[in-house]
């Protein structure tokens, strides 16, 4: 078992043919994931690396049955990108692509409320399940087999938390980027519900950082609802209020968003909450009693 | 990015919200000038910063003598503000806003913005108008109006008699109160067309001849969306901005100086803010937040010295590599390369972690450069505030 994803999830990937798209399929593919079909309009026919190319979603999913779409495609045409996907009857959407206008966004929020489908992103690097498949950006290799459930708001942090889950041979089941975004389509909460089902899943680690109260959020969640052992790092401890730390999401505003109230909410959960992202996997396993 | 209270009146008045009669002001000649086609009971001279506070540090100035407008100007411009939000070096004052004044009757709040949580966007609104409104929320959260808007169908009329009521407008005003309701769909319309992130208008208000009036404006851009506006973008004011983070911009590069004495360079938003962290649990405070990005090459780690020597208060480098798809020995000869460009006087502490690191690591400790090399984090984050200190 594990979430979201599995070997059996049929991949489309969009902008399959731009500098990334094409990089990362081929990534992906060599990871063993079946991904099964491209998107990129007018070039119907071609083949990266023996992937099918098709113009239209519609087409792909029809064609090819793919369930799942990897998004490549640049910002300026991403909320269309998205919403063509949802429309074509995929039923996970996983959005690499950074810098899509929150008000485009926000459209696509609405959009897809009420429908079948789940948005993971934008702004992130995507969702692996160890040895079955890698749907985005992440490094393969540093993943190992295992027993806890990773998700972040962040890209590199999370690999650096993986890094020692492996090291430490505790290893993974699935892990989740659910984006930098402030408006992203699938929050911390429904992760984590997903988490708690898995019965694979034996701790989960939660990495947040400053801006919005997606982190006090799952802190009410957990309280009420994880009984598995969560592991938190907060990044920003260090930020300044006012100013945006690279991720679009990640800024103190009004005072609000401050990581040492994000920190205080998890730790009254019930949550070990480490001040210092190197002990990340030492904690995991300890509140494993390994 | 933000722009100043003069453009965001400008914008209001494009979009059919009620500004004081004002323009931008650079020299008492002109103020002059201004002043004499004004010709209003009050006149007010605003200092143009990107910052709040500049009431109360003398930022603005009210006359009802237009022979005074010229002074006030020669006054202004030139000045430094210390604010709040300006931080202790204060802002120099480059241009201003002469605008009439109003008689208020009522100060009022209104701003909009996306609810993270939702996806949607909210008014918020307050009859304690002129106030801080976080000062307000906290205070008095029963003050505080929020009414969320759907982006399926935008504003409705409805969505402004709730704020209305809620604020107890006909009270205060009955004859502005559907002038209120139609000025927040006008707001609203400018915060999607315009792709805003923020608009704010403290204080909105109700003047003693039962007119609504924004007396001052904030707007703020979403970065991501410029692309789709180029009258926007003219409106930039640089010399708002730290000139190390325009190289960086210029240089695809993220950076925001800070005011601790270790520079740091990461891949990754979220590991260049745990590696600030971390410098501090080590004891020293960061002296940036710098992403090199994804696509770290041997130009950009040239760049990120280049900027990162720049700033005098820099006594040390910790540079932290998480390679993933970025290879760790390209990162080693990148830094290799950009050291024999670039002087580096300060110690120098890289760690290397990921695709290659072993090999990378090799590259670095056989370059005959003076630096130290690390595996993880913490060794790293220590070693650096240990040389430093031995710098300082």
């Amino acid at each position: 078992m594990s979430i979201l994803v599995n070997k059996h999830t049929r991949v489309v990937v969009q902008g399959i043919t731009g500098k990334e798209g094409s990089f990362h399929a081929t990534q992906c593919k060599a990871y063993g994931t079946q991904v099964v079909a491209g998107v990129t309009p007018g070039k119907a026919g071609q083949e990266v690396e023996g992937i099918p190319v098709f113009n239209t979603v519609r087409d792909a999913v029809k064609k090819a049955q793919c369930d799942t779409s990897l998004i490549f495609v640049p910002p300026p045409f991403c909320a269309d990108a998205i919403l063509e996907a949802a429309e074509a009857g995929v039923k996970l959407i996983i959005c690499i692509t950074e810098g899509i206008p929150v008000n485009d966004m926000v459209k696509v929020k609405r959009a897809l409320r009420g429908k079948d489908v789940r948005l993971i992103g934008p702004n992130c690097p995507g969702v692996i399940t160890v040895d079955e498949a890698k749907i985005g950006i992440m490094p393969g290799f540093i993943h190992k087999k295992g027993v806890v459930g990773v998700v972040s708001r962040s890209g590199t942090l999370t690999y650096e938390a993986v890094h020692q889950l492996s090291t430490l041979g505790l290893g993974e089941t699935t892990c989740v980027g659910i984006g930098g975004d402030p408006v992203n389509g699938t929050g911390f909460v429904d992760i984590l519900a997903l988490f708690e089902k898995d019965p694979e899943t034996q701790a989960i680690v939660m990495i947040g950082e400053i801006g919005g109260d997606a982190e006090e959020k799952a802190a009410e969640f957990i309280k009420k609802n994880v009984k598995k052992p969560v592991v938190s790092f907060i990044a920003g401890i260090t930020a300044p209020p006012g100013r945006r730390m690279g991720h679009a999401g990640a800024i103190i505003s009004g005072g609000k968003g401050t990581a040492t109230e994000k920190m205080k909410a998890l730790e009254a959960a019930g949550v070990r909450v480490c001040s210092n992202p190197a002990e990340l996997g030492a904690t995991v396993k300890l509140a494993l009693g390994r | 990015m933000n722009v100043h209270e003069f453009q965001a009146k400008q914008l209001f008045g494009q979009f059919g919200v009620p500004v004081p009669r004002g323009r931008e002001i650079t020299s008492p000649e002109a103020g002059a000038a201004w002043a004499a086609e004004l010709n209003t009971p009050v006149f007010v001279v605003k200092a143009q910063i990107h910052a709040g506070g500049r009431g109360k540090a003398g930022g603005v100035k009210i006359t009802k003598d237009k022979a005074a407008v010229p002074g006030l100007v020669k006054e202004l411009i030139g000045k430094t503000l210390v604010t709040h939000q300006t931080g202790p070096k204060g802002r120099e004052v480059r241009r201003l806003l002469v605008e009439e004044g109003a008689a208020i009757a009522k100060e009022l709040y209104v701003s909009l913005l996306v609810d993270r949580d939702s996806g949607w966007p909210v008014f918020i609104a307050s009859t304690e108008g002129g106030m801080e409104i976080e000062i307000v929320a906290a205070n008095t959260p029963e003050k505080i109006i929020r009414e969320a808007i759907d982006p399926a169908v935008g504003f409705q009329s409805y969505n402004g008699r709730n704020i209305a009521f809620a604020l107890g407008l006909p009270a205060i005003e009955p004859a502005v109160v559907n002038p209120f309701i139609q000025m927040l769909g006008n707001l609203y319309r400018l915060f999607m067309e315009k792709n805003a992130a923020m608009v704010e208008i403290n204080p909105l208000v109700v003047t003693s001849d039962k007119k609504l009036i924004a007396l001052d404006g904030k707007v703020s851009f979403d970065d991501n969306a410029l692309f789709r506006h180029a009258d926007v973008q003219q409106m930039r004011d640089l010399n708002e901005e730290d000139p190390l983070e325009i190289e960086a911009g210029e240089n695809n590069l993220n950076y925001i100086k800070l005011d601790g004495n270790i520079g740091c360079m990461v891949n990754g938003a979220g590991l260049a803010m745990a590696t600030m962290d971390v410098i501090k649990l080590a004891g020293s405070e960061p002296a940036n937040f710098l992403d090199v990005g994804g696509g770290a090459t041997k130009e950009t780690v040239a760049a990120g010295f280049r900027i990162l020597l720049k700033d005098p208060n820099v006594k040390g480098i910790f540079i932290n590599i998480f390679g993933g798809i970025v290879r760790c020995e390209r990162i080693a000869h990148g830094v290799i390369e950009a050291a024999k460009e670039v002087k580096i006087n300060v110690p120098l502490v890289v760690r290397l972690q990921g695709t290659n690191a072993d090999e990378g690591r090799k590259l670095l400790a056989e370059s005959g450069l003076k630096l130290e090399v690390a595996n993880d984090l913490w060794e790293a984050a220590q070693k650096i505030v240990k040389l430093t200190g031995k710098a300082a």
